[in-house]
């Protein structure tokens, strides 16, 4: 099945993302998340005869920011507009969105891919409502909560700059610590609050023409966008090398099967009859406004992630891990101004305390005091790497000062010679058959006869030292 | 003394020195109106019980010295303006039964006011109409002849005053709704500049047109009821904030001078006989009491009534889409699904009239059509409002007919959408502008039917518009009093 590498996937991302504003975008109701149903509704947001929408400022205010974190030009007039379609979650059978003139466009951010950085390309940003929910009751029928009926939503649509799996999700990262630092969601996408839809199409490589296009909707994790387009991927250049075409379509991913199977294709696509909305004035963004919004944005995950890379000398893909969550960067900061080794700081946080995370909980249970100080035992040899982890994991249980803990514990190296040399003869010496391997040339019998060395220092000898040492010893018999 | 035959200034004065309680003129207009309306069907419903406790209130309001202009004035409601408790319907099967849990802005302000709101008047479905006769309960007779229409889509509310069955009324005016009527019935109409009059409330037919405005017997009631209406409402997103200042201040004042403009247009192919020479009667008596009036010509006028066709049904469509069957309102027995529910719900709940709206909107809508029709419509728009402004530049306001004739028989024109939509030729272009237009009664035609002509001013120039109407009224006598 080489046939795959001949062809290259053509990606666009469309990414709706709630606002976390205390009220929703056309009128009082509360936004907040999981509350009984239809009990955060009133005749706005249910779309009631003779009701009229009037726009939460808050909306207009962070789908800005959220153009300027991503290097959009903010439109001084911009409009909004209805998208007329029938469906039970839509109390007003339109939805109000912006059609031509979104209030963001022309941006791009930064990605680390696989061969470094790349820019991809933010067409626009618009706001819009979001619909309310169905719940379908088997044997009972449909229920309508229309709590997330008007619940401000940006959509976010980028050009189809992405060409892989990865790229994707690393878009979607980026986008994700971009907006999170800007504070204007908390993108939380098992709750629906960060959803993806995917445009995919492939072509043969070097063709310059797109292929035809599916659409995956509402993908809710980056394992699913990452399978969901692995799959695709893969269908589309099956069908077409068997001598299919691809049908313009909506496309369901499914988590079960891994899966993605046809929704609805472009012959019962609606015709959403845009038009601007006549309860609504245009938007109007003085040059004092964006200037006191672009004002109000945060250091972002980029500038961050140029100074790890300069002053703290970690890889642009590290410091893209740490710059991706702002706790943590927040974090590495604090702990970084108590060591020197900042590298090894950066892998601790990376390989170690960032899986000891629980789920969306960015609290490390290990002061930033204390973890650097961990660092600068590993980057003085005072502790082994293995050490290093037993250490975090015992801290991570109970924190406290890890000096201590490894003096109490008698954690620390053992880097005097003497005593890693008779360490060292002394496994020599009750490993005659490992001896005789390495003497026929078979080099990974040190690695055994390493290890034992190690049981025999109990863990704490320095592994660089060993190495020296018996290699020396092998050499000499 | 007949006090039904009196205005709001009158009853006002005798309410304020307790000639008569709120309470004994309601119940008086209660009476006589449920009896008188059986020939007219100028109400959907009376509202009794919230009637006689809003009385009760205003004279307790008024023992308090409280009292303003319509402290304990009865009137009648148009039933697309929402009232909490009392079934709004739009005159249609989709919301027969529909109760709103809210208030309308301009009910809200009437109910501060201390009026007293009699019952909901009959219109035409969704204020779709120009004759009352698509009204889905029943039909409206025009009072001064109950062989012909009250005009609409403001007919019940027309009729209401012009029957004496209320002293005021509230219609809402989309095309003509207010005006029309008015003139067909023989009372005064004023369709406020868009904007002026909060629409929170009001359901929607078209949002860029539709303007609430007063149905009266004479000139100044006019503006003492708007006066009570106007003004700014932050829930309603293109209401402006601008004081609406005094109204009436400009009552009383003479008009010699003023220069008054005459568009050729309007007295062109198609107007009636009786109708031109009855407004250009009016412009006579505008220049006996020293006013200058001139023809000017309003060249894009043409293009008024198509594209007020397009702008408004396009708006329909999309603002009567939320009557779906799924929440409130009717909904049809005979489904298997969702698309069933839908098509079945609104085939039967619409009348023929809101159905051929919604598909011309829709069209108009679609994609492929959008730029030919709807963009086209909006340029027009604009070209028809730069027309205006020029005028206005020179003259205090505009003098044409309201429709190019009297009231005819009932189901005279309902076999023929398009004569029926003609009809509106002069009343649309000042909803596509987004100015005020004052319509009163000016003469009658030859089957002695009331004729009624146009004042159109400047966008917020109400106080002219009334000016010049009280002038011309206390010239020749304010012609429902006359009756």
């Amino acid at each position: 099945m080489n046939y795959y590498k001949g062809y290259e996937m053509v990606i666009g991302l469309e990414v709706h993302c709630e606002l976390k504003t205390e009220t929703k975008i056309f009128c009082g109701c509360p936004t907040s998340f999981g509350a009984e149903p239809n009990t955060q509704c009133c005749p706005v947001c249910m779309g009631m005869p003779g009701t009229l929408p009037v726009l939460n400022g808050k909306v207009v205010d962070y789908a800005i920011k959220a153009g300027v974190a991503t290097n959009c030009t903010i439109a001084k007039y911009s409009k909004q507009d209805r998208k007329n379609y029938f469906y039970p979650d839509l109390p007003k059978a339109y939805q109000i969105s912006q059609y031509d003139l979104p209030l963001c466009e022309h941006g791009w951010l930064e990605i680390e891919g696989e061969n470094g950085a790349k820019k991809i390309g933010i067409t626009r940003i618009h706001i819009e409502e979001d619909a309310g929910k169905l719940v379908h009751i088997p044997g009972k029928g449909t229920l309508i909560d229309c709590n997330r009926c008007g619940v401000p939503l940006i959509e976010i649509v980028s050009e189809p700059d992405i060409r892989s799996a990865q790229e994707a999700v690393a878009y979607m990262k980026k986008l994700r610590a971009i907006i999170l630092y800007t504070g204007i969601s908390d993108c939380k996408m098992q709750e629906g609050s960060l959803r993806c839809d995917v445009n995919l199409s492939v072509r043969k490589k070097g063709e310059e023409k797109f292929g035809t296009r599916t659409e995956m909707k509402n993908l809710n994790s980056f394992t699913f966008i990452q399978k969901a387009i692995e799959y695709e991927y893969k269908r589309q250049v099956d069908e077409l090398e068997a001598g299919g075409t691809i049908v313009q379509e909506t496309r369901r991913y499914d988590q079960a099967s891994g899966k993605t199977f046809t929704m609805r294709t472009k012959e019962d696509a609606n015709d959403y009859r845009y038009f601007p909305d006549p309860d609504l004035a245009p938007i109007i963004t003085s040059d004092e406004k964006l200037k006191k919004l672009t004002d109000s944005i945060p250091e972002l995950p980029d500038v961050r992630k140029k100074l790890y890379v300069e002053k703290y000398s970690l890889t642009p893909y590290d410091a893209e891990l740490i710059t991706n969550e702002m706790e943590i960067a927040d974090y590495f900061e604090k702990a970084s101004k108590c060591t020197s080794y900042h590298k090894i700081l950066a892998n601790l946080i990376i390989s170690d305390v960032m899986k000891l995370l629980d789920a969306d909980s960015y609290n490390v249970k290990i002061s930033p005091e204390h973890l650097a100080s961990i660092a600068e035992m590993l980057g003085t040899s005072e502790i082994n790497s293995s050490v290093g982890k037993k250490v975090i994991k015992a801290l991570w249980e109970n924190d406290t000062d890890p000096v201590k803990y490894v003096k109490d514990n008698d954690l620390n190296q053992i880097n005097d010679r003497d005593t890693l040399l008779k360490a060292v003869l002394s496994a020599i010496e009750s490993n005659p058959k490992s001896v005789a391997d390495y003497k026929k040339g078979k080099t990974a019998a040190a690695k055994a006869i390493m290890g034992h060395v190690m049981a025999k220092t109990q863990g704490r000898g320095n592994p660089v030292l060993i190495g020296e040492i018996l290699d020396g010893e092998l050499k000499k018999l | 003394m007949d006090i039904r035959k009196l205005t709001v200034e009158q009853l006002s004065s005798m309410l304020k020195n307790k000639e008569i309680s709120s309470y004994e003129l309601t119940k008086e207009y209660l009476e006589y109106a449920k009896n008188s309306d059986e020939k007219i069907g100028a109400y959907l419903r009376f509202c009794e019980e919230t009637a006689v406790d809003g009385a009760k209130k205003a004279d307790e309001k008024i023992a308090r010295g409280e009292s303003s202009s319509l402290t304990g004035i009865p009137y009648g409601l148009k039933d697309n303006i929402c009232t909490k408790g009392e079934i709004t319907s739009c005159a249609s099967k989709m919301l027969e039964n529909f109760v709103p849990p809210y208030d309308a802005f301009v009910y809200n302000k009437l109910n501060e006011e201390g009026a007293v709101m009699l019952g909901k008047t009959n219109m035409d479905e969704f204020a779709m109409g120009s004759t009352n006769e698509n009204s889905a309960f029943k039909i409206v007779h025009n009072p001064r002849d109950l062989s012909r229409v009250p005009g609409g889509s403001s007919g019940g509310s027309a009729a209401a005053v012009a029957s004496n069955e209320a002293p005021f009324a509230l219609g809402s005016d989309t095309g003509g709704s207010i005006r029309q009527p008015a003139a067909f019935c023989g009372v005064v109409g004023m369709k406020p500049t868009y904007g002026s009059v909060s629409r929170n409330g009001l359901v929607a037919f078209a949002s860029s047109l539709d303007q609430i405005g007063p149905l009266t017997k004479t000139v100044k009631d006019s503006a003492i009821v708007l006066n009570a209406i106007a003004g700014h409402d932050k829930l309603d997103s293109t209401s402006v904030d601008r004081e609406p200042g005094n109204l009436s201040e400009d009552i009383g004042k003479d008009v010699k001078g003023m220069k008054i403009a005459l568009p050729k247009e309007y007295f062109g192919e198609g107007i009636g006989e009786d109708v031109k020479s009855a407004v250009l009667n009016a412009a006579k008596v505008y220049e006996k009491m020293g006013a200058v009036v001139e023809e000017v010509s309003i060249p894009t006028m043409k293009y008024a009534l198509p594209a007020y066709y397009v702008i408004s049904s396009a708006e329909a469509s999309s603002n009567l889409s939320r009557f779906d069957g799924v929440r409130y309102g009717y909904r049809s027995k005979n489904y298997e699904d969702i698309t069933e529910l839908y098509k079945n719900t609104r085939s039967e709940g619409f009348g023929s009239e809101v159905k051929r709206r919604i598909m011309l909107g829709c069209f108009a809508l679609s994609s492929g059509y959008y730029d030919a029709y709807y963009k086209k419509a909006l340029q027009v728009r604009t070209l028809i409002m730069r027309d205006f402004n020029n005028i206005f530049k020179d003259y205090s306001c505009i003098l044409s007919p309201v429709a190019p004739t009297a009231a005819y028989k009932l189901n005279e024109k309902t076999s023929d959408p398009l004569e029926m939509y003609m009809g509106d030729i002069y009343t649309v272009p000042v909803n596509i502008a987004g100015i005020p237009a004052l319509s009163m009664p000016c003469g009658e035609d030859k089957d002695g039917m009331p004729v009624g002509m146009q004042l159109l001013g400047k966008a917020f120039d109400e106080k002219t518009l009334y000016r010049l109407g009280f002038a011309f009224e206390r010239e020749t006598g304010a012609y429902h009093l006359n009756k």
